[in-house]
């Protein structure tokens, strides 16, 4: 029997160079063939470090531009419609990934920010493929991608500084040392702005980790596929799973749930809609969580080195701890 | 101690007890319990487990699974002070709303008894406590039977005692039967839950044939683990215990009870347990003298899930006492 089948084998392997070595020229032999089905993508959501369909079951439906013939996604294609219980698991899943990320050392987080720099620029043809889907032209395209690659590499630079620059020793009244220290928060709510949908998430999703945090996203209604390009970037990034989690659906229905959620210590939240703005500084005020609401910035805004990024940013989700020491003797 | 309303008192004699003058344990080399099915019973489990339960239900449900909590500590760094703010939290578990509780019991080692007792005096609170050389049972036998008397003396209403898995694994059921039924001797007036530690016996067919022997022997309830291994409690072998309870009421009318014990961490989970013994066993044992949980993480889970349910708002698990 085993006899037989290494013949088989061996008969196969042997006509494989007669083809290659005969009258077509190779090229033609590796032509695709016409009626080949292309694989589409199934988009998930990225949660726990694992890409997961709405515990819902629900979907919603996005028009994109095909960039070319080759391009296996349709016109139109399904992104999980996120739902408050996803939203939840999320948020637990984000709670039991900050005990490992916070206790990292600030330099180890600067090198998986750093190789989470390097996955996007491997993988940026895809997400300039998929920029271009939501209707960018391609040059903005590029322009996005490579604006938010560096600033994934600040972030990535900024991880072990951010904490020398912010910490302060105190001049006191009295035989003491004041320290001021910088300490993570906890679980930060993110909801993204709709525009530009790879530069916003990433320009609001990576001060956050920086500090230490764990985070909860809520993408781009626009344009959802992005940013699950961009969490297929995060997985194969060493990022321990759950510190960076991407939820896709309809921020006016996620964003109440995400700011009333008593673990949620904090929500940085890019929102066009003022009553929705409002809606969410006043859920989160139940468990005084830290709320910054804003209206998203244009293009250029996130585009600029001065606006987009900056220890500032870290800094909105850091809590201070100051300690008094007494003087020895 | 209290009197038991499931007719398990100590003057109850257990039909398969009574008359026997050969040495009990030697019939069992004679008996065989049928056969688990392990597709089937995982299947049926994880089929009860899909019941989605809602709003005043869930709330009843909850409160109906903290009153069956045997709150739990079992550790070498055990202190006195630990066991008395758990004993507080068994009385009280949510500050804020005295209606939540009490739970069923505390469960500790002998040496903290007292302790439990002191602060529950005067309770429905019942003090349990480990004994027979917990968690491995590798004693001999007079060293168990002292631990347990011992454990009663001290004032424990309830003896969690374990069976001896390396016997039972290779096939001595007459030693495992003997041992329960000497320590259910030397129980006196406590309960006494028997520890099956279904992590270590391999296999569903060794699981029931453990219940049953337990039942027989005169356990008051049988309990799935001690808590010290993995895997611990989970609902298919909750579910085949449940089974030979079942099948030994039918037989001779006697109530046991069951305690799944480790692993039931969530409120979800508790409340599929629940419905797995009302579907096994019937509305009878959904009272905390036929069935508790042994647990010490699930309270807060089930806590946080009432104040959701009070207030619309997901909690901060911050915001519960531990231990």
């Amino acid at each position: 029997m085993v006899e037989k089948k290494r013949t088989e084998t061996a008969t196969a392997n042997a006509e494989a160079p007669a083809r290659s070595s005969g009258d077509a020229p190779l090229a033609k032999t590796w032509t695709t063939q016409k009626a080949r089905v292309s694989v589409a993508k199934a988009y998930k959501m990225f949660v726990g470090g694992a890409f997961v369909r709405s515990e819902s079951g629900r979907y919603f439906q996005v028009q994109g531009a095909r960039g070319s013939d080759a391009d296996p996604d349709p016109e139109t294609v399904n992104v999980p419609r996120g739902s408050r219980k996803d939203v939840r698991d999320a948020v637990l899943v984000a709670k039991n990934a900050l005990g490992g990320w916070e206790k990292r050392t600030a330099f180890n987080r600067g090198q998986i920010l750093y190789r989470l720099a390097e996955v996007m620029e491997s993988r940026r043809p895809e997400l300039v493929q998929s920029l271009v889907r939501s209707g960018l032209a391609e040059v903005a395209a590029a322009a996005e991608v490579d604006a938010s690659i560096d600033r994934a590499v600040f972030y990535a630079g900024f991880s072990d500084k951010y904490f020398s620059l912010l910490a302060s020793s105190n001049p006191v009244a009295g035989p003491h040392f004041n320290f001021s220290v910088p300490e993570s928060m906890g679980v930060i709510g993110v909801v993204a702005p709709e525009r530009p949908s790879l530069l916003g998430l990433v320009s609001t999703v990576l001060p956050v980790v920086t500090g230490g945090n764990t985070c909860v996203a809520i993408a781009s209604a626009a344009d959802p596929r992005t940013a699950i390009v961009w969490s297929e970037c995060v997985a194969t990034s060493d990022m321990p799973g759950g510190v960076i989690n991407v939820i896709t659906g309809h921020a006016k229905e996620l964003s109440p749930h995400l700011a009333k959620h008593r673990e949620v210590i904090g929500i940085d939240a890019w929102i066009v809609d003022a009553d929705l703005r409002r809606t969410v500084e006043s859920e989160g005020a139940d468990n005084v969580k830290r709320v910054k609401t804003h209206v998203p910035m244009d293009a250029e805004g996130w585009l600029d080195e001065r606006t987009g990024q900056g220890l500032g940013w870290i800094e909105r989700f850091l809590e201070t701890k100051t300690v008094w020491h007494p003087v020895g003797v | 101690m209290t009197s038991h309303e499931n007719g398990n008192g100590t003057g109850t004699t257990s039909l398969f007890r009574a008359g026997a003058s050969a040495p009990r344990g030697g019939r069992f080399a004679l008996f065989e319990p049928p056969p688990v099915d392990a597709v089937a019973v995982e299947e049926r489990a994880a089929a009860l487990a899909k019941r989605s339960i809602k709003k005043a239900t869930k709330v009843a449900g909850l409160k109906l699974a903290i009153s069956m909590m045997d709150l739990t500590t079992l550790e070498g760094k055990d202190t006195p002070g630990k066991v008395r703010q758990l004993c507080q939290k068994a009385l009280r578990p949510l500050d804020s709303d005295g209606s939540i509780g009490p739970c069923a019991a505390i469960c500790v080692y002998p040496n903290l008894v007292p302790v439990a007792k002191e602060v529950l005096r005067g309770s429905s609170v019942k003090v349990a406590s480990v004994a027979t050389a917990f968690p491995s049972g590798q004693s001999p036998l007079a060293v168990k039977l002292d631990d347990t008397r011992r454990a009663v003396d001290l004032g424990a209403d309830e003896i969690d005692m374990v069976i001896d898995r390396g016997a039972m694994l290779v096939g001595d059921y007459g030693k495992v039967f003997d041992e329960i039924a000497a320590t259910k001797e030397a129980c006196g007036p406590a309960h006494l839950k028997v520890i099956l530690e279904t992590g270590e016996l391999g296999s569903y067919d060794i699981v029931r044939k453990a219940s049953e022997i337990a039942i027989a022997a005169g356990g008051d309830f049988i309990k799935t683990s001690t808590g010290k291994i993995q895997p611990a409690a989970t609902p298919p072998v909750t579910l085949v215990m449940l089974e030979a309870i079942r099948d030994h009421y039918y037989a001779t009318g006697r109530r046991i009870g069951m305690k799944p014990a480790g692993g039931v961490r969530t409120a979800k989970q508790a409340l599929h347990y629940l419905v797995i013994v009302k579907e096994t066993l019937g509305d009878a044992w959904l009272t905390p003298d036929l069935f508790r949980f042994g647990a010490s993480a699930l309270l807060n889970d089930v806590l946080m899930q009432l104040e959701k349910e009070r207030t619309g708002n997901y909690q901060a698990s911050e915001d519960f006492s531990k231990d």
